[in-house]
């Protein structure tokens, strides 16, 4: 377990946000710390992504505050989100299917040449190197993305969000698509960044991924937060009566 | 094959691994599009066919002659102009059909602009009077397609109903500007960009012309292969990069020669004081070029620049260029806003061509030009297209157009054969598409 003391990286406090009238997000306050990975939990429509999409820039909060390092934070878009140093790997990827790997890693951020123009062959350039790195055997280079495998169009979106030097990293289901390998992958890589001093809030439906990768879990349900545990602290049944029934075990605050 | 060293045989070992067949070797060494040959085929037989029909049912073939391809260049201008706009306007999963309406509108601004408007201000024939009305004619483009492009990009209109509305009312507007009356003469220097008479430059001209495209081929190719040495990509063969050189300055000095071909006419010659029986060039037409130019300053900006970039993610998934800190929204607006300053300045080539500003200018035009974004590769699906195939699909259109005009078939079998040829084409392009995936 990590010590929580200091300045949290994240605090995002009482966030609300609703839709519609349905209060997909209720009064929750969330914090993460650095080298830590937060795992947030929660059924489907429990409000986790819709919290994390606030902190991302997706969408935006009605009401609540978000402090990055102690700081209040105005986060009203994905620039600014990027501006702060957050990165989001998206559940559904957020790739441009007819792109090839390199436009899709600095899309929104492209190297330029001194005349202004965009510099393909550096772009690919580095991410031959990044994807050296991450994913050794990548190899397709030059096509779109719509033709690689679901593990390495996540590998594309990873690389994109650890390129930039994130120092706050939101995974939304980071293994939904991939096979056992490639999710001992991704699971290296967060141990990884965590020694890096990164701060992680990881989505994840997987309660024995998260036993294993996770500091602490906050769990949802019905926009509302049941409870967070330091996942040392408790087994993975008092983790699921949480995210079933709701039921805030002793050792959770 | 990331690790060739720069002083590898210039063979790049994945191109030659795969194909045994010559020509799919050749194709691959070249990275020629296969997409494009495709195309320059279809344009080779639409040509040799009308051609071979003039000559046997007709007794004439006028269809490749340079008098005729140099006409067909000429027509293919305005269409050609506004088809690079429109690909960047289907690429983002959107679509304008206003275009035909906004030559009218906008031809019809700058003929009253230039006869009943500055000719009592400057004098009749005033050097500056063509510079104005061309300035205006854009601005009054820029304007209607930024108005189209707030509307479906900060309004929420589908961008089919803003333009079906902008077919209608900015054909309606231009009826009534002037009464419905048409205005001509316009400017004479004007008319010259229309590629009227004196409204080409002449052998010398597009010696030059010629001259600094070779130039350009040839910078690209060695800009080209010192960027792959750079970076240690795998290189083209050195005998493919010259067969690429070769090509180029044979379709250059090709061009040249066909446009140096057709001479003026005796009128004019009679015009200019010189004998009946002298031969002087038409040479490269002056909207030709200006589509020319066109071209590559969209490629560039397609290809080279963020902006092309983002036209290309948002057409491939917007919500994933939202996600990437892209603004969709002020890039829609500006897509807009680009396809209404070429429409501008392709309503200068009409009406100038046409030496007069009528309401019916450019009726219609919206058809040939989404036709032609499309026959030229642009995926209705958005993500896809290129300016290149734009131009070439322009000139398709145009041929078919011509062609029929030449052998003699009248409008309504006309519009059946492009109505046809279109679905056709999209057809092939759907086989071919499922082909390589």
């Amino acid at each position: 377990m990590t010590t929580n003391t200091g300045t949290p990286l994240v605090e995002m406090r009482d966030i609300s946000i609703s839709f519609g009238g349905i209060k997909a997000v209720d009064h929750v306050s969330i914090d993460l710390h650095p080298g830590e990975v937060v795992g947030l939990l929660g059924h489907n429509g429990a409000g986790k992504s819709t919290l994390i999409k606030c902190l991302s820039g997706a969408y935006q909060k009605d009401a609540g505050e978000i402090y990055i390092n102690g700081e209040k934070a105005e986060i009203s878009n994905p620039r600014d989100a990027r501006h702060y140093n957050i990165e989001t790997i998206y559940q559904t990827l957020a790739l441009a299917d007819n792109l090839d790997a390199a436009s899709n890693l600095f899309l929104g951020r492209e190297l330029v040449t001194a005349a202004g123009f965009v510099d393909d062959a550096q772009m690919e350039a580095e991410t031959r190197k990044i994807m050296a790195r991450l994913n050794p055997n990548f190899r397709k280079f030059n096509v779109p993305v719509s033709a690689l495998s679901g593990g390495q169009r996540q590998s594309v979106a990873i690389a994109r969000a650890v390129y930039f030097n994130a120092k706050i990293l939101i995974m939304d289901e980071p293994t939904a698509a991939l096979g056992p390998q490639e999710t001992q992958m991704v699971a290296e890589l967060i141990q990884e960044l965590k020694r890096q001093g990164l701060g992680i809030f990881l989505i994840e439906h997987d309660i024995h991924a998260v036993m294993d990768l996770c500091d602490r879990a906050v769990v949802m349900k019905n926009g509302q937060r049941v409870g967070t545990v330091n996942v040392g602290d408790v087994t993975d049944d008092d983790i699921l009566g949480m995210i079933i029934m709701g039921k805030k075990p002793a050792k959770a605050y | 094959m990331t690790n060739t060293p720069l002083s590898a045989p210039p063979t790049a070992p994945s191109h030659t691994a795969n194909g045994g067949n010559p020509i799919k070797r050749f194709l691959t060494a070249t990275e020629i599009d296969t997409r494009l040959l495709g195309m320059l085929a279809a344009l080779l037989l639409i040509w040799g066919g009308f051609h071979f029909y003039g000559a046997v049912v007709n007794g004439n073939g006028a269809f490749l002659t340079p008098r005729n391809l140099w006409n067909l260049s000429v027509q293919t201008s305005s269409i050609g102009i506004m088809a690079t706009g429109m690909v960047l306007v289907i690429v983002t999963r959107n679509i304008d059909l206003s275009v035909g309406s906004m030559i009218g509108v906008t031809g019809m601004a700058m003929g009253i602009l230039q006869v009943e408007i500055l000719p009592p201000i400057l004098g009749l024939g005033h050097w500056s009077i063509w510079i104005i009305t061309c300035i205006v004619g854009i601005i009054v483009g820029t304007i209607i397609g930024s108005l189209h492009g707030w509307l479906i990009a900060y309004r929420g209109i589908p961008s089919f109903i803003v333009t079906l509305g902008g077919l209608m009312v900015w054909r309606g507007m231009a009826f009534i500007s002037n009464g419905g009356r048409t205005i001509s003469p316009v400017d004479s220097t004007f008319a010259l960009l229309g590629g009227g008479p004196g409204g080409s430059i002449g052998a010398y001209g597009s010696w030059i012309v010629g001259a600094v495209a070779c130039a350009g081929v040839l910078w690209l190719l060695i800009k080209g292969r010192q960027q792959r040495i750079k970076h240690e990509f795998p290189l083209r063969p050195m005998w493919a990069e010259v067969t690429l050189g070769v090509i180029g300055f044979a379709a250059i000095i090709g061009a040249v020669l066909l446009m140096n071909a057709y001479p003026l006419p005796r009128g004019i010659l009679r015009q200019m004081d010189l004998p009946d029986d002298a031969f002087v060039s038409h040479g490269f037409a002056i909207p030709v070029l200006i589509m020319i130019g066109v071209a590559i300053l969209m490629t560039i900006l397609m290809t080279r620049t963020r902006f092309g970039r983002y036209v290309f993610a948002i057409g491939g998934n917007p919500e994933a260029a939202a996600l990437a800190g892209i603004n969709t929204r002020w890039m829609t607006m500006k897509i807009f806003a680009l396809m209404g300053a070429l429409t501008g300045l392709a309503a200068i080539i009409a009406s100038a061509r046409l030496n007069s500003a009528t309401n019916a200018l450019g009726t219609l035009d919206e058809l040939y030009v989404i036709a032609a974004a499309v026959i030229g590769g642009t995926s209705l699906a958005g993500g896809v297209g290129t300016i290149y195939g734009a131009i070439l699909g322009a000139l398709v259109m145009q041929s078919l157009q011509s062609g029929m005009v030449l052998i003699g078939f009248d409008a309504a079998i006309q519009r059946i054969v492009v109505g046809m040829v279109l679905v056709l084409a999209v057809y092939l392009d759907n086989l071919y598409r499922a082909r390589t995936k």
